[in-house]
């Protein structure tokens, strides 16, 4: 309810009105269960994935973040649990025999959608890093669960990493064609790479480091 | 119906002019898609659909009144603005000067609010204009320096100080004009300036083939920009006695300005995006491009039709 209500009197009009989103390409899923896997440059990609889905649908949308960052103290925590909604995950194997991603199979066992990030860190304004694996595994545990690439480009420069006031920018939102999981992990990962790269072509994203 | 006793019966009268003028045009689409079905018209009828957006929001907002049309057009200039910082590259140390920028709009459309002309007239050219740099020098970032200020200042000047002209037009008494006060006024200048970028369309379309400036902009005719000229010194001659104070003179002349000042704001903002490699400013209004599409011509022949008049009738 709290999410739904940020999210109708706060996120969608402040993206509305102080952002301004170009939206470009296919549909987003309609159920779940479905990933969306997305480029990160600032903290306003979640929200801003996350107003693309209708109210009715809102609760169901979970984002993966990083347990250590969005857990650390208690308000970060309440916003990040109560508000957005997030799937904590631990970045770092304290317990070798637990698979980190156990929490986001759970979910998708509860036809939930989720959003990754699996660039892992926001890094740099506007320049995109190397994708980790984690994905790969998660396609490749259940083969029939759509992924759907989405390219951002703007979010960096409005609110960039280390900063704490976000800028008016347009931002380019392209969402791709859904994909499914292989068995051959690398190579799903340099698929879902060209990907990325062709969507930021539709966007005005020529300075992108690849 | 207080409201439609405070309005001025030219004001309404040309209000119901340019409604009817979409009405056509809806139906001229129409017919053309009856005669040549095989034809694609997507864009056109997008066109038209957004004319009526733009049109009605516009009549709307000029009928309800001053506040509402100051609040309409500062959100016009911060989209506009929005729009070309979008576009250009900018550095990170320019966020916080950025965001100052912005400031200037609240700014800017207060004083306007106030009727305050002389601090209208030189708060972004001066006070804003030596103030950016200021900001971006405690950034501490010196490559790239002069860029970032030029385009800065380049983007406050043309969205919101070129553009806060035409609502300035408001601001100036309404004894002045009696053929319908000072929003006649403003409708009289959006009317010729977004006329006469239609006109050239139409005019080009239909018989031009010698471009003007090719390496600009591959859709600017001779003809079109010669029979848009023809068309809206017409119109304004035919509509400044119902609308403004200007003599026979005067309306001829605001006529050729408005037409010429729109033709170079236009190629203005398209030597922009050649420059940046973009074909649309942005895809905010569906058939036409951005809002910087939309306003490039205003840019231009809104601070200078506003000029003119108060020079002659203020």
């Amino acid at each position: 309810m709290i999410k739904k209500l940020f999210f109708l009197l706060i996120a969608k009009p402040f993206i509305l009105f102080f952002i301004g989103l170009n939206r470009r390409g296919g549909a987003l899923p309609k159920k779940g269960p479905a990933i969306i896997v997305a480029n990160h440059n600032s903290h306003l990609d979640t929200i801003v994935l996350l107003s693309l889905f209708p109210l009715k649908l809102i609760s169901l949308v979970r984002p993966i973040a990083a347990a250590d960052y969005f857990l650390s103290n208690k308000w970060v925590s309440w916003f990040s649990s109560k508000v957005i909604g997030i799937i904590p995950i631990s970045r770092n194997r304290s317990n070798p025999k637990l698979d980190p991603l156990e929490s986001c199979y759970q979910a998708l066992e509860r036809n939930e959608i989720l959003i990754l990030f699996p660039e892992g860190s926001r890094g740099n304004p506007e320049q995109r890093t190397a994708l980790k694996k984690g994905i790969g595994h998660m396609a490749k545990k259940y083969l029939t669960v759509p992924i759907v690439p989405v390219f951002l480009y703007g979010l960096g420069k409005s609110l960039p990493k280390g900063d704490f006031v976000p800028i008016p920018f347009f931002c380019d939102v392209v969402v791709g064609q859904a994909k499914y999981g292989k068995n051959d992990i690398n190579q799903f990962i340099e698929e879902l790479e060209s990907d990325f790269i062709s969507l930021a072509e539709k966007t005005n994203a020529r300075t992108l480091g690849f | 119906m207080t409201l439609l006793t405070r309005i001025h019966p030219n004001l309404l009268m040309a209000g119901v002019g340019v409604f009817c003028l979409l009405v056509v045009a809806t139906f001229i689409i129409l017919i053309l898609k009856k005669l040549s079905p095989d034809k694609n018209y997507t864009e056109l009828v997008l066109r038209i659909k957004s004319w009526w957006m733009m049109a009605g929001a516009f009549l709307f907002v000029l009928l309800i009144g001053e506040t509402a049309s100051i609040v309409f057009f500062s959100l016009l200039s911060f989209l506009a603005l929005k729009e070309f910082f979008s576009l250009i590259p900018t550095r990170r140390a320019d966020r916080r000067t950025l965001f100052w920028a912005y400031l200037s709009i609240p700014f800017q459309y207060y004083w306007v609010s106030i009727g305050w002309y002389g601090m209208f007239i030189i708060f972004i050219p001066i006070y804003v204009f030596l103030f950016l740099p200021f900001r971006l020098v405690l950034s501490k970032e010196t490559s790239g320096f002069l860029k970032s200020a030029s385009a800065i200042h380049w983007g406050v000047m043309t969205m919101v100080f070129c553009l806060s002209h035409q609502v300035y037009l408001l601001a100036l008494p309404d004894a002045n004009n009696p053929n319908g006060g000072s929003a006649a006024l403003l409708l009289f200048l959006v009317f010729l300036t977004e006329g006469n970028d239609i006109m050239q369309y139409i005019w080009g379309k239909l018989f031009g083939k010698k471009k003007i400036v090719p390496s600009i902009s591959p859709n600017k005719t001779i003809v079109g920009f010669v029979g848009a000229s023809i068309t809206i010194v017409l119109f304004s001659y035919l509509l400044a006695p119902l609308l403004t104070p200007l003599s026979v003179i005067h309306s001829l002349i605001i006529g050729l300005i408005v037409s010429c000042a729109g033709f170079i704001g236009d190629i203005v903002v398209s030597a922009i995006k050649r420059d940046l490699q973009v074909k649309d400013t942005g895809s905010f209004i569906p058939g036409h491009g951005g809002i910087l599409d939309r306003v490039d011509s205003l840019i231009y022949t809104a601070p200078i039709f506003f000029h003119f008049i108060r020079y002659f009738y203020y």
